[in-house]
């Protein structure tokens, strides 16, 4: 019975830890930014490139910085939910145009649909280096303090909307 | 003769593993150059996980050699470069991840395993070797007597 027993505990144990192995996807690393300051920048705004827009003037409220670019596919995915998103006016979302060419990325919120309060031009990426974005699209969830809460990678979903985002922005807009 | 072709070659890996594009800042600094390539080799590219920023194609490869290029031009050292960007990607951007809490299963665990397995096989043969009783002095006699008859194999 014995000689049956162990190999069967080794088959369960490594079936198990396969099983979770499967359910994660490496693509998700988690950031170290969570719970630390929005890295602070400076940049022209994608529809009047004359102005700017810091991330301390957005200080005092809850914003969602979006990493979108007309080149990205899977951002394509996700952008009605944001253009339904940004018609309820429930969340302030802002949107960093990362490594873009400001004529494709104004024709692609022509063609699909403007969800943002504005949009900020990265064209070098370097703001994006700071926020350590390795795969757009992207989502942060930003506190009144200006401190990073959450981070989605990848295309915001239904279920991630309804079930993390909204639920974390509603929490945080309560807090003072 | 030998040594220029040696010096081409190497040269021309090196050129080819930090993209075409990037190939006027080699020839402009091939002192800077290494060095960047030294660091690139130490940190792993976010998309395509199983490269280092040194080998990868990435759009987002070429733009971390680039950062690491213009920090350590303004005289950062290697440890701080390696730092912006652990506060950036976490830990699992190097490619050698730090000794500590949360990777000590990462670094005993393949030596743990081997123990376990050395002492299991070390277990499995002495119990074997206990279990097979010696040969009967009879038996003994009958094996060789067996063995002396036997015709010679083809």
């Amino acid at each position: 019975m014995k000689r049956y027993l162990i190999p069967l505990i080794v088959f369960v144990v490594m079936a198990g830890f396969l099983a979770i192995g499967l359910k994660l996807d490496p693509r998700e690393v988690p950031s170290p930014l969570i719970g630390k300051p929005a890295p602070a920048f400076d940049l022209p705004q994608l529809a009047a490139p004359d102005q700017r827009l810091a991330a301390k003037d957005l200080r005092g409220q809850v914003w969602l910085l979006n990493v979108w670019a007309s080149w990205c596919v899977a951002c394509r995915q996700e952008h009605p939910l944001l253009v339904e998103l940004g018609k309820t006016g429930q969340v302030k979302l802002y949107g960093l145009n990362y490594k873009d060419k400001r004529d494709d990325a104004l024709g692609w919120l022509n063609n699909f649909g403007n969800p943002y309060l504005k949009s900020m031009s990265d064209t070098d990426g370097l703001v994006g280096i700071d926020y350590g974005v390795y795969g757009v699209p992207e989502t942060f969830v930003i506190d009144k303090q200006g401190v990073i809460r959450y981070k989605q990678i990848g295309p915001v979903t239904p279920e991630s909307l309804r079930d993390t985002l909204l639920p974390l922005v509603a929490q945080l807009e309560q807090a003072p | 003769m030998m040594r220029s072709a040696l010096v081409a070659l190497m040269l021309a890996s090196a050129i080819c593993s930090a993209g075409a594009n990037e190939a006027a800042n080699l020839a402009a600094d091939p002192v800077l150059e290494a060095r960047v390539m030294k660091v690139a080799e130490e940190l792993r590219c976010l998309v395509c996980q199983n490269e280092t920023i040194a080998a990868s194609h990435a759009d987002l490869a070429v733009d971390l050699r680039k950062q690491i290029r213009s920090k350590l031009s303004q005289g950062q050292s290697e440890q701080q470069i390696l730092d912006f960007m652990v506060e950036r990607y976490g830990d699992f951007v190097l490619y050698r991840p730090a000794l500590k809490g949360t990777t000590v299963l990462l670094w005993v665990g393949p030596f743990a395993l081997l123990l376990i397995a050395a002492y299991t096989l070390a277990r499995a043969i002495r119990g074997r070797q206990r279990r097979a009783a010696p040969l009967a002095p009879a038996d003994a006699d009958r094996a060789r007597r067996l063995l002396e008859e036997s015709p010679p194999g083809p």
